[in-house]
């Protein structure tokens, strides 16, 4: 029977990747082990071995071909003695994995286009922008990318050091380009030793450079949490004002997709927990580009989380020459009546969803996208509370002592009076991440425990 | 043993080895001058009888929570510090009084932090252990042992950065060389050629575990073999033989050859910290380091022998740091407690500010 060869999904995040170049034709003999074709995704080109023996029979999706979803049929293999007649039709539709959950793996199968993700919708509420500002569909990748580049080259002191950051141009890609333009004296791989690299860079920024210190994921940062709370973040207060470290912690934190419990944390409520510190969890990659070039112009130690889930995904980001905005303010992402939905980072993609299916509910959410932990801006929270009478919030993280905890505190403290129910908070559930992608979804919240919390208030 | 015989093979080996930059050896100690011993005499005193102060008003109260005395050490900052030209960095853990003194901190500032007073170096937020001087490019005074070693490794990488000629003088002791983040610092400052002179303070005792119990190499010199960083073990009780060495240290850094590790044999008198009754050794151990080793006593011993000042002479220095030494824990004692609006300054610097400088 013809084999199918699949778009091989070579990340755990990857969906759709561009079919780069075949390295066979129709009709070449290939061994198990040959490369046959090249893959490009948003992080890397990757070469595709064949994995068993035979004859190309068809090439079903062309080189150059962009957006090839992972599992779509790219080629059709034959063994000994088959012909291109017996070759099926369906070529190029994404084929179910054979997992029996199938329908439940997030990334694997049947990917719903990227595209689907919802434009940033209210950027305009940024009073850094001016009105007919050009906006650019940038991703998330390429706004920090755009931000380090931009700060590097009004800034000598700035550097960024990590693993893998330069010559392999990031781990994922963040970092792209940045050797070429800056040498590698100002963008330095490191080993990995997390715990070393923080403190070399918190000594460096205390002598006055200005480091941009990327974790590979904030997972590995665990083993440097002592510099950035011990050194970074206390020393300015320690020495009565006379030195600090203007230092940013980047990288992605969170969840990705399928990586377990040691890869899949969210931080915001650590860091958000030091005095010291500035915590930064942009959503879209406007807010990515214009917070990331303030923490690097920031005098205090900045702790910058990004998620891995977004860093492909595509958001108008405006276009000149120096767009920056300000850490410690969250910005009204929906103006609504009945309900205020406070998130940060990729919990904003729960309250979009969500706040689209209770609009068709009749009910009108609010969504606060919080943008900065710490400086944490309560009192835009507090303002739209006493507007809705009702707040819940979405976290990825873990509920004890979370960012949904202390904002609830909060507004007990600053609205009592004003609230008409209880707080209530959807989170990570209390558990390690499970490997399994069933195990994994609940695990995370979801749009519908969105829409539980929100009826929940709102008594509907 | 049996390669020994071939002696082709030692020849081929020695060779090879003449390739490379002769490892440093320790050097002899300096002839110190007329003024060079009188200066190392004042300076070892004023910090010897510094902390003996900070002992005593301890015990009254004065001076709360941890209190690391450096009694006995004296010579190895009062010894680098020679070796040492404007912009070094120094930067060490919590047992930090005499490196801040050596660094020309004012007596008087230091000890106003021990109390917790307004005028304090840190304006009495940071106490005995966080101390800092950008002034004096005093970088602290760290709690958490090891973490010192990153970060003067990092301020290495600023000098490198910019291309001065700057070391770091980077101290820690024998118990903190066997963090890990010690050897990610070494790795590092040894792949990038960093300017940091790593000094171990061998003070014997990683507080009440004794070196041979904590640690599987004693000699210190050679923790950087890994890495091919050299070292030389230093008679730390020996200002002039620390200077020594601290100057070929630097000399090495300053001409870009990268780290090096001085391996300070030295002795603390005192316990560990002002509430270590350092049962964990004899009184007699004690008393036979200060009998016969005392850093102090033997630069006093050399100057009487070659008549560099009199007996009188050497008691009126000690009236002079005495007196500094009172004025200190005078001001100390009565300069007033920092105003409570102090609590919320100093956590964040204004963005509109810029540097922390």
């Amino acid at each position: 029977m013809p084999t199918d060869i699949l778009m091989p999904a070579l990340s755990p995040t990857m969906e759709e990747g561009t079919l780069a170049k075949w390295l066979v034709k129709e009709g070449d003999n290939v061994a198990a082990g040959d490369v046959i074709a090249e893959i490009e995704t948003d992080k890397a080109t990757m070469e595709v071995e064949a994995v068993d023996e035979g004859t190309i029979g068809k090439i079903s999706i062309e080189a150059g071909t962009e957006n090839v979803a992972v599992n779509s049929v790219i080629a059709v293999l034959l063994e000994e003695g088959e012909d291109a007649s017996s070759i099926g039709s369906g070529d190029g539709a994404p084929v179910a994995a054979e997992a029996p959950a199938a329908e439940e793996a997030p990334a694997a199968a049947a990917p719903e286009k990227v595209a689907a993700e919802p434009k940033s919708e209210t950027i305009a509420s940024d009073p850094a922008i001016p009105a007919g500002t050009e906006m650019v569909s940038t991703t998330v990748r390429e706004a920090l990318r755009d931000a380090m580049a931009e700060e590097m080259r009004s800034d000598d002191r700035v550097f960024v050091m990590g693993e893998e950051v330069a010559e392999y141009q990031g781990a994922y890609k963040i970092t792209q380009g940045l050797l070429d333009e800056f040498g590698a004296k100002r963008v330095i791989d490191t080993p990995i030793t997390e715990h070393g690299f923080a403190g070399v860079g918190v000594g460096a920024a205390m002598a006055g450079l200005r480091p941009i210190v990327e974790f590979m994921t904030f997972n590995f940062a665990m083993q440097a949490i002592d510099q950035i709370v011990n050194s970074a973040a206390k020393t300015l207060y320690m020495s009565g004002g006379q030195m600090g470290a203007p230092i940013v912690f980047r990288g992605p934190n969170g969840a990705a997709s399928r990586v377990g419990a040691q890869h899949s944390q969210c931080y915001a409520a650590w860091y958000g927990n030091v005095p010291g510190l500035k915590v930064v969890t942009p959503y879209g990659a406007a807010d990515a580009k214009g917070l990331l070039k303030a923490a690097i112009r920031d005098p205090n130690p900045v702790v910058f989380l990004e998620n891995e889930i977004m860093y492909g995904q595509s958001f108008d980001v405006p276009k000149m020459d120096d767009f920056v905005l300000p850490i410690g303010k969250a910005r009204l992402h929906r103006s609504g009546s009945d309900v205020t939905i406070v998130t940060f980072g990729i919990g904003m993609k729960y309250a979009i969803e969500a706040a689209a299916e209770l609009s068709g509910m009749g009910i009108d959410a609010e969504i606060i996208d919080l943008r900065t932990i710490r400086p944490l801006d309560m009192a835009t929270v507090i303002e739209s509370v006493k507007k809705t009478n009702r707040c819940i919030t979405i976290e990825e993280g873990f509920p004890q002592s979370g960012v949904g905890a202390e904002i609830s505190a909060q507004i007990m403290t600053e609205a009592f009076d004003y609230l008409d129910a209880p707080v209530l908070r959807v989170t990570g559930k209390d558990v390690p991440m499970p490997y399994a992608a069933n195990l994994e979804k609940l695990a995370l919240p979801n749009v519908a425990e969105v829409i539980e919390a929100v009826r929940a208030v709102t008594y509907k | 043993m049996a390669q020994a015989a071939k002696k082709p093979r030692s020849k081929s080996v020695a060779k090879k080895t003449s390739r490379k930059p002769a490892a440093p050896k320790t050097p002899a100690p300096l002839d110190f001058k007329k003024d060079e011993e009188l200066h190392a005499y004042r300076e070892m005193l004023l910090i010897r009888r510094f902390e003996e102060k900070a002992g005593q008003l301890y015990g009254m109260g004065f001076i709360g929570g941890f209190c690391h005395l450096y009694i006995g050490q004296e010579a190895v900052v009062t010894g680098m510090q020679g070796a040492l030209i404007e912009g070094d960095q120094v930067i060490t853990a919590y047992r930090d009084h005499g490196h801040m003194l050596a660094c020309g901190m004012e007596p008087k500032g230091v000890m106003a932090e021990l109390t917790g007073r307004k005028d304090g170096y840190s304006h009495g937020k940071g106490g005995s252990m966080h101390m800092f001087s950008k002034e004096k490019n005093f970088y602290g005074g760290h709690g958490i042992v090891g973490a010192q070693v990153s970060l003067g490794t990092g301020l290495a990488f600023a000098n490198n950065y910019r291309e001065n000629k700057n070391v770091s003088c980077t101290y820690f002791g024998d118990g903190a060389s066997n963090q890990g983040q010690v050897y990610e610092s070494f790795n590092m400052a040894k792949l990038w050629s960093l300017p940091v002179i790593y000094i171990v303070e061998n003070n014997r005792y990683a507080m009440g575990t004794s070196v041979n119990r904590a640690s599987a190499l004693t000699d210190f010199s050679r923790r950087g073999c890994s890495f091919n960083i050299p070292g030389i073990e230093v008679d730390g009780m020996d200002v002039r033989a620390v200077q020594a060495a601290g100057e070929l240290a630097a000399d090495w850094c300053r001409s870009g050859k990268g780290p090096i590790i001085l391996d300070m044999q030295t002795y603390r008198y005192r316990g560990h910290s002002m509430s270590d009754p350092a049962k964990y050794r004899s009184k007699d151990e004690v008393q036979k380091m200060r009998a016969e080793n005392d850093p102090i006593e033997r630069v006093k011993q050399r100057v009487i022998e070659k008549k560099f000042a009199t007996e009188d002479e050497l008691k009126a220095i000690d009236k002079e740091v005495r007196a500094i030494v009172a004025e200190a824990a005078d001001f100390a004692q009565t300069n007033p407690e920092p105003d409570p609006s102090e609590l919320w300054t100093d956590v964040l610097l204004p963005v509109e500010q810029g540097e922390a400088v």
